[in-house]
């Protein structure tokens, strides 16, 4: 591999902090190669890095060669760090690299990379970007203390009020418009009506909330794509000329910061060690197992697949599946039935209800991480037994997620595990967000609290997000697992995932646990924290309000008008930044919100990029709201130490100090960068 | 002194809140209205000043439980109870049968070809995976994989609703449209939850299902979820079928209009056989039902070039309102599709949950799919040779053994061969009997080399259910594919019909 050759010499550079980092990773182009450098230089000439004489020395040292002095100048990022590629035009343009150094004979090491070589590192940095500083990593861990619940701030009563007000304006909007179409459009409405002694095949509240609220901005949903969802997504441009009825593809493209994609790991990619022991798999196994695995479908590769799972999240077995939706749906029924309760978090998947809903046992639900409720839900459910009976309960399951997709919470798992002792519940954790996102190893909510994992009995999770594969895993005990190859759906008529996306699997979980290239896996891991947390804070310091846990890669930005939602989303589209959107049914009727996924194929000027985003777009559409309660304060001042800091809160919780003494967070867009990097090093405020 | 003081602070109160009162608005028309209802009505005021009292005392009034029968529990009992509480295991110890099943299942390594190894060593006969075509090692399929991989990735890391379509999906989705002959189609990512999730995307509760006895387990579990009235049709009865449609029409004749559907499947995973679709067709418009049929088994089989059941009997696909198939088997990619006409195929886009919850299908999975399908009309002669490959194992086992007969039709690839009755009732066989000896005979078939299955099922609904009507009869699974030739296909077929008759015939 040419690739890792060329970047030998980088990946041995000693004075880094960190202890290893990728050859594939690497930014491999001459900007940032010798830029590396420069502020190498430049460390060691100031002791500290002050950024400003750091530049001038390095500019100094480097007068040489022009090109790289302005790149660097041009930077302009105030931390010592890495002027790259970083705008989707793929700055990294043959032109530029090559003209410096035709021009001039070349006074570096460094040899210019051909014209072929520029292009694949162009792709391979569109897919995954490249790390500008050591700096940015950071590792994902509990930091110990009772696991806090998430502050939910609030928006002033006035948005709330015109939130209320547009659903209103908008269904008797669309009353108005229905009950004048059926009349005067008869043809339009044909499929809603009873006719020819059909029923209508849909005619509910459902049917009208899409018609005549979801359409009016379809066109920020389903949005169609191609090639890789890495780093950078490439979108399918699109008009319609009857009000989202129907698309036509304009035939061009628009490449966009992907903020959207569950590439949590940054595994969406189309070259490195992944895509070719893919591509190796395709040729030697061809395309299909062509049966369930119950009957001839389990091949070598499921079962290196399995073990490698059951290893990663540190359990006895694991059984793996094509479908992460279809995983859900056919395990509850093999693990409760009659007889049994199944005790939910409010905000569970509807993958986990649909599972529940077919197993034949009840279903109770408490309220979203609220251990307080659940104990009381047991206390009830245990002392009362079943319904009407009063028979014991043969067993009871609480399901909950390890990170919730539309809020960015984790679950209380410190608190679930005390209560599983005292009240002898069986316990299943969807880890579909969380595995690969969470941990300084990657391992889900179980390595990020430091949990021993023997403490769940059902660890289930999806392959789709961090692993860049598709399908969902199941974990357990070996003597669970076994009783379940036998007795679930999914073994015994689900089709077996292909060759391919059980190589895909197998690649990324040897990379995560080091066994293929070493250090990458860990760089990925702790770039995903940083960039979480970096954009985590920078938001709230802008003064929006976010939902959810620090660590957590998804980032919930909550918008309350229904009308934000398209102008939020067009106005990204505008900026070439692609996120999620979403509003009622996925979450309550007033909290719509945009929903950002932090992937570790993003860099810190991507994430600058898309602060600076939010800011412009925050203050036109009025979304700095935020109160303060819920973070986005200023480190603490020197000499306070972190424990001072909570006695103190825990002081004014108990007094009640009123709110209007906590600094509401409008802080300026440079503000925020400059201070971001060393800031998410230390507990959040 | 102080009785002054009192009543000077008292004046000033009462002064204060009044002109307080008298500066919110409204108070002036609350006044007005008190004054005149009580000049003109004083019982009227009783009352309501009755109803505020009863609604501040009803507020303050201590929560109760609605729960019926709920015991009141002190909080020690409560701590007994849950002291003394011993749940069962999460799963119930494996039994025997259950332990073997999974030590005997066989692992193949490397590509699931026509001839596959096994990790014992030893290269066997597959007769027993869905490679009807042996597009599985196809060299240019393989090829256009890997350019998809080197364009797409692997997975597209989200749900089709959040930049998860891709424009590969697209097209699979056109080209079944197109191929089938309907308006618009709908792509899942797993087969087997498509259709658990298209009936209750349609079907809700107080709605209709007449649906086939034999149907296979996923339907079932739509059924279940949609949580609609389901009646069931004797298998493949089309009088009984419309004796049912009758019973239903006439019982919902007074009641307001309902959905109402008949589900079937095209070839039945459990029995093998072939719907009678122009019969149902005529049926579901006399009486008014729309059509979800489960070709999930027939799609790329069926029909001079696969396109199915419709194709086969020569009925319009679009006659059918929901025509779900399979990419799995015959296609040889992954996933599932609904094809439909426009409104049946965008309302699924939202209400379809394993389509809107569920990550997208990878794109290599998709681009197969389209490439399969267009080999598959371009190259009518593969359902010639599959045809002639099956007659030829068909006329090794059917009319030759004396113990086990083939259920399927003879179009289908996949022959399920259950025992005979007459067999089953001499003996006195139970299920799990069935069961023991048929395993016996695929592992007397994998001793002598020829890799075939048992048709493995779980009972149908959780027990006690009202969808436990039908138990399919245990069977022999035998795929026929055209990896092989057809002497070599006899030969198997002559290793599976000895080894039957040597576990029939064995003394126990």
């Amino acid at each position: 591999m040419p690739r890792r050759l060329s970047n030998a010499p980088l990946s041995s550079s000693p004075p880094t902090p960190w202890p290893s980092f990728s050859p594939t990773e690497k930014g491999g182009s001459l900007v940032s190669k010798t830029s590396q450098k420069a502020s190498k230089i430049a460390h060691f000439f100031s002791t500290s890095p002050k950024t400003k004489d750091a530049q001038s020395a390095a500019a100094a040292l480097l007068a040489a060669s022009k090109a790289q002095e302005q790149a660097f100048l041009a930077s302009g990022t105030p931390m010592p760090s890495v002027p790259s590629l970083s705008l989707p035009s793929i700055s990294l343009s043959t032109a530029r690299a090559d003209s410096a150094n035709m021009d001039e004979p070349p006074t570096t090491l460094f040899q210019p990379p051909s014209p072929a070589e520029t292009r694949k590192l162009a792709k391979q940095h569109a897919q995954f970007g490249p790390l500008n500083s050591q700096s940015h990593r950071y590792p994902s861990r509990h930091q110990g203390g009772e696991f806090p619940d998430p502050v939910m701030d609030e928006p002033p009563y006035y948005y709330l009020l015109t939130t209320y007000i547009s659903y209103l304006i908008l269904i008797i909007f669309g009353h108005v418009r229905d009950f004048f179409g059926m009349r005067l459009k008869e043809d339009n409405y044909r499929h809603l009506k009873a006719r020819n002694g059909y029923a209508a095949l849909n005619s509910d509240f459902d049917n009208f909330y899409v018609r005549r609220l979801k359409m009016r901005i379809n066109d920020c949903f389903n949005r169609p794509t191609t090639g890789v969802p890495g780093r950078y997504i490439t979108l399918l441009d699109r008009t319609s000329e009857d009000g989202n009825l129907h698309f036509n593809l304009t035939g061009t493209t628009t490449e966009t910061l992907n903020m959207s994609s569950y590439n949590y790991l940054g595994f969406a990619q189309s070259e490195g060690p992944c895509a070719d022991s893919v591509e190796e798999v395709i040729r030697k196994y061809g395309l299909s197992t062509s049966s369930a695995r119950s009957e001839v479908g389990t091949s070598d590769l499921a079962v290196e697949c399995e073990q490698l799972i059951a290893e990663f999240v540190g359990k006895e077995s694991a059984m793996v599946f094509s479908m992460g939706f279809g995983t859900n749906a056919s395990i509850f029924p093999a693990l409760v039935g009659k007889g049994d309760l199944i005790i939910s978090d409010e905000l569970n998947h509807a993958s986990i209800r649909f599972g529940s809903r077919l197993s034949g046992a009840m279903i109770a639900s408490f309220k979203h991480n609220d251990m307080a409720d659940l104990e009381t839900k047991l206390r009830e459910a245990i002392s009362q037994g079943q319904p009407r009976t009063h028979r014991p309960w043969k067993k009871i399951l609480v399901v909950v997620e390890g990170l919730y997709s539309m809020e960015g919470t984790m679950c209380n798992l410190p608190g679930l595990v005390r209560l599983k002792k005292r009240y002898k519940f069986h316990l299943f954790i969807d880890e579909a967000h969380s595995i690969g996102a969470l941990g300084p190893r990657g391992r889900g909510v179980c390595d990020y609290f430091g949990i021993d994992p023997s403490e769940v009995d059902i660890l289930m999770g999806t392959l789709t997000k961090s692993f860049g594969a598709n399908g969902g895993y199941v974990n357990g005990d070996k003597a669970t697992i076994d009783k379940l190859r036998v007795t679930n759906a999914g073994t015994i008529y689900g089709e077996a995932p292909s060759p391919a996306v059980l190589a895909q699997i197998i690649a990324s979980l040897r990379l995560m646990n080091g066994e293929l290239i070493p250090g990458q896996g860990e760089e990925r891991l702790q770039r995903i924290a940083f960039n979480s947390r970096y954009l985590r804070l920078g938001l709230k310091r802008l003064g929006f309000i976010i939902y959810g846990h620090d660590d957590s890669p998804i980032i919930p930005l909550l918008l309350y008008n229904p009308a934000k939602m398209p102008a939020f989303s067009h106005e990204m589209l505008k900026r070439k930044i692609s996120v999620v959107v979403v509003g009622y049914p996925a979450t309550p009727l007033i909290s719509s919100r945009a929903r950002f996924c932090v992937s570790a194929a993003h860099n810190k000027d991507d994430l600058d990029r898309f602060l600076a985003a939010c800011d412009e777009i925050g203050n036109v559409l009025q979304l700095k709201f935020s109160s303060g309660v819920a973070g986005g304060a200023p480190p603490l001042a020197e000499g306070v130490t972190w424990e001072l800091e909570q006695s103190r809160k825990r002081l004014e919780k108990h007094d009640k100090v009123a709110k209007s003494l906590v600094h509401v967070p409008r802080w300026s867009l440079d503000e925020v960068i400059k201070r971001g990097v060393q800031d998410v090093k230390v507990p959040l405020r | 002194m102080d009785s002054q003081e009192a009543q000077e602070y008292l004046t000033n109160f009462v002064n204060v809140t009044s002109t307080q009162f008298h500066k919110l608005p409204g108070s002036a028309i609350f006044l007005r209205y008190v004054k005149s209802s009580y000049q003109d009505d004083p019982v009227r005021s009783a009352v309501e000043l009755f109803l505020v009292l009863f609604a501040i005392r009803y507020l303050l009034a201590p929560k109760y439980s609605t729960k019926p029968n709920y015991v009141k529990l002190s909080e020690e009992e409560i701590d007994d109870l849950v002291d003394e509480w011993v749940p069962e295991p999460l799963v119930a110890k494996a039994t025997p049968f259950e332990d073997a099943e999974l030590e005997k299942r066989p692992v193949i390594v490397g590509p699931s070809g026509p001839r596959s190894k096994l990790t014992n060593g030893r290269t066997v006969t597959n007769l027993a995976s869905y490679n009807f075509y042996n597009f599985v090692s196809n060299e240019n399929l393989k090829e256009r994989a890997i350019q998809t991989l080197r364009t797409y990735g692997v997975g597209p890391c989200g749900p089709p609703g959040f930049y998860g379509t891709q424009d590969v999906h697209m097209k699979i989705e056109a080209d079944i449209a197109a191929f089938l002959g309907t308006t618009a189609c709908i792509i899942y990512a797993q087969a087997f939850s498509t259709i658990s999730s298209v009936i209750p995307a349609f079907s809700k509760r107080g709605d209709i299902i007449v649906a086939d006895k034999a149907v296979n387990y996923a339907i079932r579990k739509g059924i279940q979820i949609s949580r609609s009235a389901v009646r069931w049709y004797e298998h493949n009865d089309m009088e009984d079928l419309q004796r049912v449609l009758a019973k239903v029409t006439k019982e919902q004749a007074k009641k307001p209009l309902t959905r109402r559907f008949i589900i079937t499947e095209g070839l039945f995973e459990n029995v093998g056989d072939m719907a009678d679709l122009p019969k149902i067709i005529e049926l579901k418009l006399k009486y008014k039902f729309r059509l979800i049929l489960d070709e999930s088994w027939s799609f790329g089989v069926l029909g001079r070039t696969g396109r199915g059941l419709t194709e086969h009997q020569h009925v319009d696909a679009a006659e059918v309102d929901m025509l779900i198939g399979s990419m799995a088997g015959p296609l040889s990619a992954a996933g599932g599709f609904c094809a439909g006409s426009d409104e049946v195929v965008e309302h699924q886009r939202l209400s379809a949950s394993s389509y809107t919850f569920s990550a997208a299908l990878p794109a290599i999975a998709a681009v197969t799919a389209s490439e399969t399908l267009m080999m598959l009309q371009t190259q009518p002669e593969l359902f010639v040779q599959l045809k002639e490959n099956i007659r030829s194992m068909w006329t090794q086992l059917d009319p030759r053994s004396d113990w086990m007969y083939c259920t399927s039709t003879p179009e289908n690839p996949i022959m399920l061969l259950t025992l005979k009755p007459e067999v089953v009732s001499s003996r006195r066989l139970t299920i799990e009997d069935q069961q023991q000896l048929l395993q016996d005979i695929v592992d007397e078939c994998l001793a002598q080399n020829v890799l075939i299955t048992r048709a493995k099922t779980l009972p149908a609904g959780p027990s006690g259910a009202k969808t436990d009507v039908y138990v399919p009869s245990p069977a022999l699974k035998v795929c026929i594919t055209l990896g092989l030739t057809k002497k070599e296909i006899e030969k198997s077929g002559i290793i599976i019909r000895h080894a039957i008759t040597k576990i029939l015939t064995r003394k126990r």
